[in-house]
C-alpha cells in the first residue's frame, strides 16, 4: 500500500463504539504472552488474506473480527460448528431484543 | 459476530468478561494529554529531554506512565526538520500516549501517500512548510513505535509545564501539524 497512488486523505475520525473497544480488547487479551491464542501478524496476514474486494467492503474493527475470527479457527480454538450454532443463538436474542 | 466470539471465548475459559471490560476501561483512560505531558515535560526538563531521545519507554515511566508494549522512539522537529509518522503496513501508533488512532491515520489514502508525497499530505492538513525545511517520514513496524516532538512555541519561555501541555495537540505529535501558542 505504502508509496502507491491514491486520492485525497478525508480527515474523518469517530468515536469508537463499544463493540469496536471489544474487538480491540480481543485482540490484545488474545495476543499477549501469558494467554497467547494467536499474534498481530496473524491478525495482519487472514486482514490481507480478505482480498481487495472484501478489504474494502468491511469497516476497520469489522476486518479485525473477520481477521481473529479465522485465526481462531485455523487454531482450532472454536469450532465452525460451534460459531454457527453461537452466531444463530446471538441472532435469535438480537431478534428477540435481548441485545 | 464480536457478541458470539466474545461469549464463545468466556465460555470456553479462554478469557473472562471481566478482562474485557477492564482492557477497554484501559483503553479509554488513554488520551493524547498523556503524551502532551510527555512534550511538555521534555521542553522544561533538559534532563528529561536528553532520556527521551535515547531512550523513551524509560523516559515516560519516570513521569509514572505505562511503559508500553514496544519500542518507543521519539523524532524531534527542529527549525530544519520535520518528521511524520505513518504505518503503511496497517494501523501501528503509540497508543499508550496517543490513544486509538485516527480514522484517517489508517485510511488507505494517508498510507499509500505519506510516503510518496508528504508535503501533498500535509498541505491537505493545512500544514505548509518551508522548501528548505527537510520532511522525514518514519514507517512504524510492529515492534516498535514513533512519536514525534514538536518543536516548542516561541514565546513560551516563561510558561509552566502545565500550561505548555495544552498547546500541544494529537495531530503534532503525529506530525501532521505544528504547535502554536495560541
Amino acid at each position: 500500500m505504502g508509496g502507491q497512488p491514491a486520492g485525497p486523505v478525508a480527515r474523518t475520525e469517530h468515536d469508537y463504539a463499544l463493540w469496536e473497544k471489544r474487538v480491540d480488547a480481543l485482540l490484545v487479551l488474545l495476543s499477549r504472552k501469558d494467554n497467547r491464542q494467536m499474534t498481530v501478524d496473524e491478525l495482519r496476514r487472514n486482514i490481507e488474506a480478505l482480498g481487495p474486494g472484501v478489504y474494502d467492503s468491511l469497516s476497520y474493527y469489522e476486518r479485525w473480527m473477520h481477521s481473529i475470527t479465522a485465526t481462531l479457527l485455523q487454531h482450532g480454538v472454536l469450532t465452525v460448528d460451534e460459531l454457527g450454532r453461537k452466531m444463530a443463538d446471538v441472532e435469535h436474542r438480537v431478534a428477540r431484543g435481548e441485545l | 459476530m464480536e457478541v458470539a466470539v466474545r461469549e464463545l471465548l468466556i465460555e470456553k475459559g479462554v478469557l473472562t468478561a471481566d478482562q474485557v471490560r477492564r482492557q477497554v476501561e484501559d483503553m479509554d483512560s488513554r488520551t493524547p494529554a498523556r503524551g502532551a505531558a510527555v512534550v511538555a515535560r521534555a521542553w522544561s526538563d533538559p534532563v528529561f529531554h536528553r532520556l527521551l531521545m535515547a531512550d523513551g519507554n524509560a523516559a515516560v515511566e519516570t513521569m509514572g506512565l505505562e511503559r508500553g508494549p514496544y519500542k518507543l522512539v521519539v523524532v524531534e522537529n527542529t527549525p530544519d526538520v520535520h518528521n511524520v509518522i505513518v504505518c503503511t503496513l496497517c494501523s501501528c501508533y503509540p497508543r499508550w500516549l496517543l490513544g486509538l488512532p485516527p480514522d484517517w491515520y489508517k485510511s488507505r489514502n494517508y498510507r499509500s501517500r505519506m510516503v510518496r508525497e508528504p508535503r501533498a499530505v500535509l498541505r491537505e492538513f493545512g500544514l505548509e512548510l518551508p522548501q528548505d525545511t527537510t520532511v522525514r517520514v518514519h514507517d512504524s513496524t510492529a515492534d516498535m513505535r514513533y512519536l514525534v516532538l514538536p518543536m516548542r512555541p516561541v514565546g513560551t519561555d516563561e510558561w509552566q509545564e502545565q500550561q505548555l501541555g495544552a498547546l500541544v495537540g494529537r495531530d503534532a505529535m503525529v506530525g501532521v501539524a505544528v504547535c502554536a501558542s495560541r
